[in-house]
């Protein structure tokens, strides 16, 4: 028998579920540690006590840790912006991103001249002096990571290349992310994730060093895979340089989630975490995605992910103390010791559920004598909030359902307002659930010279590698599908005959009894997503 | 009179992205622009062109490129500070007001990067109501106007004036220049009199980008179709709808250049639709007829949230409805599709009303 783990790690609790097929063999949820691994290891531990390690063909681990840190500015590494591009310039590095984002991430940016023209000519020389004086004020910041862009990078990437060496001569130890691995055209937005990247390598090197760690003290010796913001999987290497490619994968994963535990494919759906809520479009099984600008927790990027609209609601979620105002902090996985319910000194929003009736956790009494107005008018900020949000993500006014799903949805069955909600059995651990299922993708990224071919000709000989790597990857074949094409003619290299293609293809992960070796080959191919 | 403030200039951005036509250049770039303006020297008045005086001097700012190169070479203010001082350098003549050139796309914004710094009004009027590839293709033109004397300035510290014998040399010359320069550049152009502007320009054109601008967000709040919001509106066509399978774009001759090939979803299943553009959408062909062309407006909306979508970011698997506006007035006149219609553009075909039935 081979059997699938999959693993949310969210804000406040990991979740994981053991699944034969589409059966739930096992599920469990436990408190998210401050060191990831202990969290992970008991929620392992737990789902184990019903199969044995070696049945285990693939863990699939989806994550909300980094987009929480981005929406609450917590664990994020102060950056330093570089871009080369013609000084100086009026649209600066996170021109338009929420103030205390800036606060903690920026204010250190600088414009060095550099970049190239849209034919891969160069725009500016790169001025080493220029770049080595940056070097010099990016040490006495004491700033430690470096998000490099350069105009036209995704056509040439010379200057990016060239600065990266540069910086790293002179700032050992320090790390570089360049926006042409990051993103696409169009440099605010490339820019922003590259800035975003940067502050986030930290946190990823930890929590990645705690899943390896969990899963090998569990006894599991199969394959490690991290669900990535197109629904595909990568593997942890890579993840530990792109944490960015993992941002929205919880929202994907609770989405498809939620359509596979109540065979429900459109609906709106509401996920519910410790910390935030997400509300997203359910659209023939897969989340909606965002068209042009997608704001990540209100960072501007062009990156194809679900279109969801996240708030600061959650089990863990403060509330002032006459109820009327509601977060936006929270506990988060300090629930257990914070919430009066679990005997803490903090009144949250699982608080005012269980006072008014909701599924009890920890002990009831303790919130028995909160005030019923403070509860009543909790209650009425959050209602019409979450049905603010419902609308938003409707796109017609009809009666599309609304599934609720993650560990704080059973709270939501007490709000006032907020009727006919459907409720999955396993709704707690629908992320898990959704990251278990994971897709298995291929992708084409390189650069081909035309040779007399068309250019349809050679989009299709790239498509049909995506899929042949898909499939590798472990997709079944009848089901993997073009995700994504696109190509941009290099018009400076193979005398105009040149064209950068980028080709991703994406499918189901065949029956688990083939997937064993499948899932394998999955960690040697699949790559970058977006 | 009225001001402009944070609130109408996002209305403005986003009904601007339809009136592009497909092109006109990433409004959210010329957004940041404007409100940085903004921001730094206080807001800016707009007058309709009833407010300008007959013997008033007016100009058009407007940036000139490829909107591919724009979102990644970003237009800085100090161009279009300098621009239009340096037009009277040469010129001898103090402009009292500055005008949008095209309320498409995000020349529709541009004058105020000018206006700010200045303390000059912007003039409520187009010289399009629509974006265009090309800089004669202006209603001035129609009237014997002529867009030199002009200024050229790029980022590279590179200015030019140019007077031409025509405006289409005044084209030929100000390519040459922006392509030479890397695809970006900013103008002050078509000189012309208060008395002028009335007869020649699209009246209120920056009025109708925000009205659009405001359809489309008033009926994302309703609930109702933004697509179809707009096209009740503005007495449009919806032409298609449909999913996005290829796109071929280049940036080619200081433009953006290509097709998008979309197959049908519901009403339009197992059809399909190009649409050619030359960083305006200028042809739209569907089942290999072609169905409307430039001046009408042709414009790829996403179905469901109306999201306006440029040429130069549709992209494989977009899900869009392909909607056509009837071009302003000045354009469906003979000399006006003579000098905007497919003819202009190398497509051997007679411009057809887009509000006309296929036969």
């Amino acid at each position: 028998m081979a059997l699938r783990i999959g693993i949310d790690v969210g804000g406040t609790n990991t979740d994981a579920v053991v699944l034969d097929g589409r059966r739930v063999v096992a599920a469990t949820k436990s408190p998210t540690t401050e060191d990831v691994t202990s969290g992970i290891l008991s929620a392992l531990t737990e789902v184990l006590r019903e199969v044995e390690p070696s049945q285990v063909s693939a863990v699939f681990i989806g994550t909300t840790h980094f987009i929480n840190a981005i929406a609450q500015a917590r664990g994020l590494e102060p950056v330093a912006a570089v871009r080369l591009a013609t000084p100086p310039q009026s649209l600066l590095p996170m021109i338009d991103w929420p103030d205390h984002l800036r606060d903690i991430v920026g204010d250190h940016f600088y414009v060095c001249p550099g970049g190239a023209q849209f034919d891969g000519t160069p725009l500016n020389v790169v001025d080493e002096t220029a770049l080595r004086d940056v070097a010099e004020r990016i040490r006495e910041s004491g700033r430690r990571h470096i998000a490099l862009s350069s105009v036209f990078s995704t056509v040439n990437p010379e200057s990016e290349l060239l600065a990266e060496r540069i910086l790293l001569e002179e700032l050992p130890g320090v790390t570089v992310t360049r926006s042409a691995l990051v993103g696409r055209v169009g440099l605010l937005e490339r820019e922003n994730a590259t800035i975003l990247n940067a502050a986030l390598l930290e946190l990823a090197g930890r929590v990645i060093d705690g899943l390896e760690q969990a899963v090998a003290s569990s006894g599991i010796h199969a394959p490690i895979l991290l669900s990535q913001n197109d629904g595909t999987v990568m593997t942890l290497e890579r993840a530990r340089l792109f944490p960015i490619f993992t941002i929205a994968s919880g929202p994907t994963n609770s989405m498809r989630g939620a359509a596979l535990l109540t065979g429900i494919d459109d609906a709106v759906v509401v996920d519910v975490g410790g910390t935030t809520c997400d509300v997203g479009l359910l659209q023939r099984g897969f989340p909606r995605e965002s068209t042009v600008a997608m704001s990540l927790a209100g960072v501007r990027s062009n990156f194809r992910i679900p279109d969801v609209l996240s708030f600061a609601l959650g089990g863990g979620t403060m509330i002032s103390g006459d109820g009327g105002t509601v977060g936006p902090e929270s506990v988060g996985f300090r629930i257990t010791e914070k919430a009066l319910v679990f005997g803490g000194d903090t009144l949250t929003f699982s608080d005012i559920a269980v006072a008014a009736g909701a599924t009890p956790m920890g002990d009831p009494t303790l919130v028995a004598d909160l005030s019923p107005e403070t509860v009543k008018a909790a209650l009425a900020v959050v209602g019409a909030r979450v049905v603010h949000a419902v609308e938003k993500a409707k796109l017609r006014a009809d009666d599309t359902p609304v599934i609720v799903v993650g560990g704080g949805g059973p709270l939501l069955a007490v709000v006032p307002g907020l009727e006919a909600l459907v409720i999955p059995e396993n709704a707690g651990v629908a992320n898990a659930v959704g990251a278990a299922f994971a897709e298995a993708g291929g992708e084409v990224d390189r650069v081909f010279n035309l040779e007399g071919r068309t250019r349809v000709e050679v989009l299709d000989l790239a498509k049909a590698e995506a899929i042949a790597k898909a499939v590798e990857a472990g997709a079944a074949p009848d089901t993997v599908r073009i995700v994504d094409a696109e190509d941009v003619p290099l018009t400076h290299l193979g005398g105009g005959s040149a064209v950068h293609v980028r080709v991703k293809a994406a499918g189901p992960f065949a029956r688990p009894a083939a997937t064993t070796s499948a899932a394998t080959t999955s960690a040697a191919t699949t790559s970058e997503g977006n | 009179m009225r001001i402009i403030d944070e609130a109408a200039l996002n209305d403005i951005t986003l009904g601007s992205t339809v009136l592009g036509a497909g092109g006109g250049g990433d409004p959210y770039v010329g957004m940041l622009l404007a409100r940085d303006a903004i921001r730094r020297f206080g807001p800016v008045p707009v007058v309709s062109l009833d407010e300008v005086p007959d013997d008033a001097n007016v100009a058009f700012i407007a940036g000139i490129g490829a909107p591919g190169v724009l979102i990644e070479k970003l237009p800085r203010a100090a161009e279009y500070e300098r621009v239009l001082q340096t037009l009277e350098r040469f010129t001898g003549v103090t402009y009292d007001f500055v005008c949008p050139a095209e309320a498409g796309g995000l020349n529709a914004v541009t004058p105020f990067a000018t206006a700010a710094p200045r303390g000059i009004p912007v003039i409520d009027a187009d010289g399009m109501g629509r974006a265009f590839p090309h800089l004669e293709m202006v209603t001035p033109t129609l009237y014997g106007g002529t867009a030199t004397p002009c200024v050229f300035i790029d980022e590279h510290g590179n200015t030019m004036y140019l007077e031409t014998a025509t405006n289409s040399w005044a084209e030929a010359f100000a390519r040459a220049a922006v392509l030479a320069s890397g695809a970006n550049a900013a103008m002050a152009l078509y000189p012309m009199t208060g008395e002028q502007a009335k007869k020649w320009l699209v009246r209120g054109a920056l009025t109708m980008a925000q009205d659009i601008g405001r359809t489309i967000r008033e009926a994302r709040v309703a609930k109702t179709s933004p697509v179809h919001a707009v096209l009740e509106s503005q007495s449009g066509v919806l032409l298609f709808a449909g999913k996005v399978e290829e796109v071929d774009r280049r940036n080619e001759r200081g433009w953006t250049m290509g097709t998008a090939t979309l197959s049908g979803l519901d009403a339009y299943h197992g059809r399909t639709m190009t649409l050619h553009f030359q960083n305006e959408n200028l042809a739209a062909e569907r089942d290999g007829v072609v169905i409307a062309t430039s001046p009408d407006l042709i414009m790829a909306m996403e179905i469901d949230s109306g999201e306006p979508i440029p040429a130069e970011e549709i992209r494989y698997g977009y899900r869009v409805a392909v909607i056509g506006l009837p071009a302003d007035p000045h354009w469906r006149t003979e000399a006006g599709i003579a000098l905007s219609g497919p003819r202009r553009f190398g497509y051997d075909m007679d411009y057809r009303p887009i509000e006309e039935p296929v036969a």
